[in-house]
């Protein structure tokens, strides 16, 4: 495989360029400070593998990824788990290296970008895709910790300025998000947006009067324009 | 107080010297640097920035055996983002540890 290293630090791409010497098949092309650079690099030659660093000032690896059309597998390097929640939003990316990274941990990176090698690239999820490969959980960061949340248990979900509050049967859940993410995350069976604040589970609606539907004990308005699909989504009599 | 070692370096390095050396070199002249743009930004009370340096530094710190050490760190950048100093003495401290064991290579 053809790699690139795009890392601020050459502490970093040293210690990469190193595991990579002690892996057959894996050759270094290139070596970038920012992601500028790698990209203009992209644009002429062909890359199989990128090992990028998140946290880069200016340009992080998530714009980098935002950025190039079509991805290859990618590997990202970070100091801070953090992001592995993000990182889940990328098919593109086949691993999650937190620094400093073992020659066993690297390895194993290694084998599953071989193993994706292998299989259709797609640069993001479908939330279809999600709810099968994660089956009914979504995991959502809280206080650095991925804490899991049954999807069907989930009957509203409101935006509230940089946050989200998720409302389940037991709990609800304060996350650092913004609607449009998880309702990429959430079975288009199951989830509606009614409004532009709020994502309602269909079937836990227990009535709709008007402009308002109640569910559970919130009462939820419904804007004027997604009425028409909710009221398509109801089983009339 | 936590005492940096090669323990890490050398068990990536697979017995390859010229390598271990190398990687020291590197250390060697970055971590000064990073240093100094850290005391730049904290002395100018630009904490955000400067939890971006010490967001930097804990890999080296990491890379220098100190476990222990790269929780206060983390915890300082923590409260650095919240734009709090509690944790700077020990940080630097770390800092300082660490100008002292590289300086002996």
């Amino acid at each position: 495989m053809n790699c690139i290293i795009i890392d601020d630090e050459a502490t970093a791409r040293a210690i990469i360029t190193q595991l990579c010497s002690n892996v057959d098949g894996l050759n270094i092309l290139e070596e970038f400070p920012n992601a500028i650079q790698a990209i203009k690099y992209l644009n002429q030659n062909d890359v199989d593998l990128i090992f990028l660093d998140i946290h880069m000032p200016d340009f992080t690896g998530f714009d980098f990824i935002e950025t190039i059309k079509n991805p290859p597998k990618i590997i990202l390097t970070t100091s801070d788990s953090n992001f592995a929640i993000q990182a889940f939003e990328y098919d593109c990316i086949v691993d999650y290296l937190v620094k400093p990274i073992t020659s066993e941990r690297f390895a194993k990176a290694i084998q599953k970008a071989e193993s994706v090698a292998s299989t259709p690239k797609k640069a993001k999820k479908s939330s279809d895709e999600v709810a099968t490969t994660s089956g009914n959980d979504l995991y959502v960061n809280i206080d650095r910790r991925l804490i899991k949340i049954d999807i069907p248990s989930i009957y509203l979900v409101e935006a509230k300025g940089d946050y989200i509050l998720i409302k389940t049967e037991d709990k609800n859940y304060t996350v650092h998000s913004t609607l449009k993410k998880i309702e990429e995350k959430l079975p288009d069976s199951l989830f509606l947006k009614i409004h532009r604040s709020y994502i309602i589970n269909v079937d836990k609606i227990i009535d709709i009067e008007d402009n308002s539907v109640l569910i559970k004990k919130d009462v939820v308005p419904v804007s004027r324009s997604n009425r028409p699909e909710l009221m398509k989504r109801l089983n009339l009599l | 107080m936590e005492q940096p070692n090669l323990s890490y370096i050398e068990s990536m390095s697979g017995g390859d010297k010229a390598f271990e050396q190398k990687l020291i070199t590197i250390i060697k002249k970055e971590f000064p640097e990073e240093k100094q743009v850290y005391y730049h930004n904290i002395n100018a009370k630009n904490y955000k920035e400067a939890a971006e340096n010490v967001h930097k530094l804990k890999h080296k710190i990491s890379i220098l055996g100190l476990v222990k050490s790269y929780e206060v760190a983390a915890d300082y950048e923590h409260n650095l983002l919240e734009k709090s100093t509690a944790g700077k003495d020990d940080f630097e401290s770390i800092l300082q540890n660490m100008t002292e064991f590289l300086e002996t290579l």
